[in-house]
Formats: C-alpha cells, sequence, structure tokens
C-alpha cells in the first residue's frame, strides 16, 4: 500500500481504541454498582461521542483592550489564588502562572490589519499532546474535550512541546490555594477543559463566554458541534470560519471567524 | 497532637474497647471518626458499614477518579469531595478546618498508620463553593 500522507493513520488508531475499550468494558463492568443517593444534578452516565464541545471565536467582536475572558477563565479556575513564589521576578511569574486562555495579537504584515485572537486548547480531534504523551495522562474525552488526568500526569511537558497552540501550562511550585472544581498540584501540566464541572453538572457555557457575553462583545459561541441546531453549528453555517494552523489536520474544536 | 500521645491514646482506647467487649459494650473506638460539628458526625455510618470504609476508602476513591476524570461521571458519595463536605469540621468563625490538618479527619488514622497521604497536593482540603460538583446544594453548609 502506498502511503500518500504523513499523517498518522486514524482509521487504524480508532479500530485499535475500540478494541481496548470494548475489552475493558467486558471486564471492568461486572460488579461495578453505583448506588447510595446520588445528586441527579451532576453526570450519572459516561460522556459518549453524540456531543462534541467546540467554540466559534469571531475575532472582529474582540474588543482590543478587553481582558474580560481571561479574567473570568483566571476566577473559575483559581488561578487568582495563586501567589508569586518568593524571589521569582514579575517577569518569570507572569511566563509561569498557568494561562489558560491568553490574548494573542496577529498582524498581517501586508495589509497592516491586526486581528484580536483569544487563544486556548483548541481540542483538537487528534490531538498532538495526547500522542505523545507516555503516560496517558494526556487524553481527549467522547465529547471532544482534550483534558490531563493529573493523577497519570508526570511532569514531563512533551504535550507542551507538541502542542501547536502554546496552551498548556506547567505547575512549577506548591500550590497553596485551589479549589475544588480545579485541582492543581507541583509537576503537572494543564490546560483549558471548556469548564468541564459546568458542563458535568448540565450547564452549557464556559467562563470565558459568559464574561465575553456581559461585557456586550459577544464573541464567544460555545456549543455541541453534533447538533446542527445549536448556536455554534448554526454560527458555524453561516459565517466563514478556520481553524489556526488547519494545514496539521488536527480537526480543531475551536474555529476562528474574522482571521 | 505529639506521635506518640495519639499512641498512648489509641492503646488506652483500644483497652477500654477490649474491657467494654468483655463487659457486653460496643467498643468505644467505632465511634473516633464521629467527629465534632462534621455532618458526618450525626449519620450511623458512611456511604458503607464502617469497617468496610476502613480498609476499603482508597479503592471507592480510585475508582471513582477514573470514571470521573475520564468519563465524566461525578456521583457525590463516591467522591473525594464528597467526603470532604461529609467530614470536613468548622472552626468558631464557621470557617471550615482543612480535613488533612493536624487531629483531623485524614490525618487521625493516616497519621497513626504512618501512610503518607498525596490526596491534597492538588486536591482542595475544604469545600470551596456551592457549586462545587460533589458538594451538592445547600448539603455543604455548617451544620
Amino acid at each position: 500500500m502506498s502511503k500518500t500522507t504523513d499523517q498518522p493513520d486514524q482509521d487504524r488508531r480508532a479500530f485499535i481504541g475500540k478494541a481496548a475499550g470494548a475489552a475493558a468494558a467486558a471486564t471492568l463492568a461486572p460488579g461495578v454498582f453505583l448506588h447510595g443517593v446520588a445528586d441527579a444534578e451532576f453526570r450519572q452516565v459516561p460522556v459518549t461521542d453524540k456531543v462534541r464541545w467546540g467554540m466559534l471565536v469571531d475575532s472582529n467582536k474582540c474588543a482590543d483592550s478587553c481582558t474580560a475572558c481571561v479574567d473570568a477563565c483566571n476566577h473559575e479556575n483559581g488561578m487568582d489564588l495563586l501567589e508569586k513564589p518568593e524571589g521569582l521576578s514579575e517577569d518569570m511569574w507572569d511566563q509561569q502562572i498557568p494561562k489558560w486562555i491568553r490574548k494573542v495579537k496577529v498582524k498581517d504584515k501586508l495589509s497592516g490589519r491586526e486581528s484580536n485572537l483569544p487563544m486556548l486548547c483548541q481540542h483538537c480531534e487528534n490531538p498532538p499532546c495526547a500522542d505523545v504523551c507516555p503516560t496517558g495522562a494526556s487524553f481527549r474525552r467522547a465529547d471532544g474535550i482534550v483534558m490531563v488526568d493529573r493523577h497519570t500526569c508526570i511532569g514531563c511537558r512533551y504535550c507542551m512541546m507538541a502542542c501547536p497552540y502554546k496552551a498548556r501550562s506547567f505547575i512549577h511550585e506548591v500550590v497553596e490555594n485551589k479549589l475544588t472544581i480545579t485541582p492543581r498540584g507541583k509537576g503537572c501540566v494543564e490546560s483549558c477543559n471548556f469548564c468541564v464541572s459546568r458542563l458535568d453538572r448540565g450547564e452549557t457555557t464556559t467562563a470565558c463566554q459568559d464574561a465575553c457575553n456581559e461585557a456586550g462583545h459577544k464573541a464567544i459561541v460555545f456549543g455541541d458541534l453534533n447538533d446542527p441546531s445549536s448556536e455554534v453549528s448554526q454560527a458555524l453555517k453561516q459565517y466563514p470560519s478556520r481553524q489556526i494552523r488547519a494545514d496539521l489536520k488536527l480537526n480543531t474544536g475551536v474555529r476562528y471567524s474574522g482571521v | 497532637m505529639h506521635g506518640s500521645e495519639v499512641k498512648i491514646r489509641l492503646l488506652l482506647a483500644m483497652f477500654l474497647a477490649g474491657a467494654s467487649v468483655l463487659a457486653g459494650a460496643a467498643p468505644a473506638e467505632e465511634d473516633a471518626w464521629k467527629q465534632g460539628n462534621s455532618k458526618a458526625a450525626g449519620l450511623e455510618h458512611c456511604v458503607e458499614p464502617t469497617a468496610w470504609m476502613r480498609r476499603n476508602h482508597m479503592e471507592l476513591i480510585k475508582h471513582e477518579r477514573n470514571l470521573t476524570v475520564h468519563q465524566g461521571v461525578r456521583v457525590e458519595s463516591k467522591s473525594l469531595a464528597g467526603c470532604i463536605k461529609c467530614h470536613v469540621q468548622y472552626d468558631a468563625a464557621a470557617k471550615p478546618i482543612a480535613i488533612n490538618s493536624d487531629e483531623q479527619f485524614c490525618d487521625m488514622c493516616h497519621d497513626y498508620a504512618a501512610v503518607t497521604l498525596d490526596c491534597f497536593q492538588c486536591h482542595a482540603t475544604v469545600p470551596t463553593s456551592e457549586t462545587d460538583y460533589g458538594a451538592g446544594a445547600g448539603e455543604g453548609d455548617q451544620p
């Protein structure tokens, strides 16, 4: 068989994945009973690939000096509880503090046109971070969210090298204050998880989207890409959009219009 | 509390427990986990019988963590957040006391058994918000 692309053979991977999943289901399921008083508000059944969470960011609507999305993310996920370690310069701290979403400004050299690009984990269908992870800590959940399992992360930072979007952060120091919804500790990598704890309790918005709407810009639309009637699917149908580094064929879950 | 003091107390408790068993009463140390003003103090037993929980709680937490992280299943009764919500004590100012601090629920046995506890290198040691998964609506409030 001749090879016409340098991309990995995704069909083969999907088959192996399914086979492994089937084997695991057969051996894990019997004897596992979830009982007791469970709060129906929270997800009680495993996520499936019926849903794929995704986002459309309209950079035309993203205002120049606004940092509402970044601030909201930092608050939601406890980054604002972190303290600068003693003796570390402001510059170094700025490089080390976790950034799940950051604003990037891109300029077309020919026309001089500038666009604002809120950059976050792009939640690829074929995530390079998960490809390179030696322990399986980087993974893609069935509903399309790319996450880090801190229980298995050994802090090698290979995923940070592999990510084309510079979306991941490493925790360098012991963390004193953390939130229940966002555990965080020294020696692990982390990145945007589309506010997964919100989604798992039945909500359908992210902190950055809410903040952007509140600020009146409405640049971020979030929702289920597999549902043709969802707001994000409708917006993607209506407006031209693109993936950043589409040449890598990662099929990102985050799309941008106006760049 | 100092380690040796704990040992002496536990030995004393075991002695008293033995004595009370001989006398036909329930062992005194059975209730040691019912701490102060925690919600757990007012309950008969945990999600499983106490003796079972003492030996196997880590299996529950570990099993649940994989289900939660990888499949998004958030079952309160077997989540670490649920443990903390129920077992945490509150100080005079109604502020929750870190569950792994001296003499608190986790520390009580782990200190005695000399088993290092790694959960709280990453996980929060107190309930941090009303909407925490596993914290249930209003249930995490001070009793």
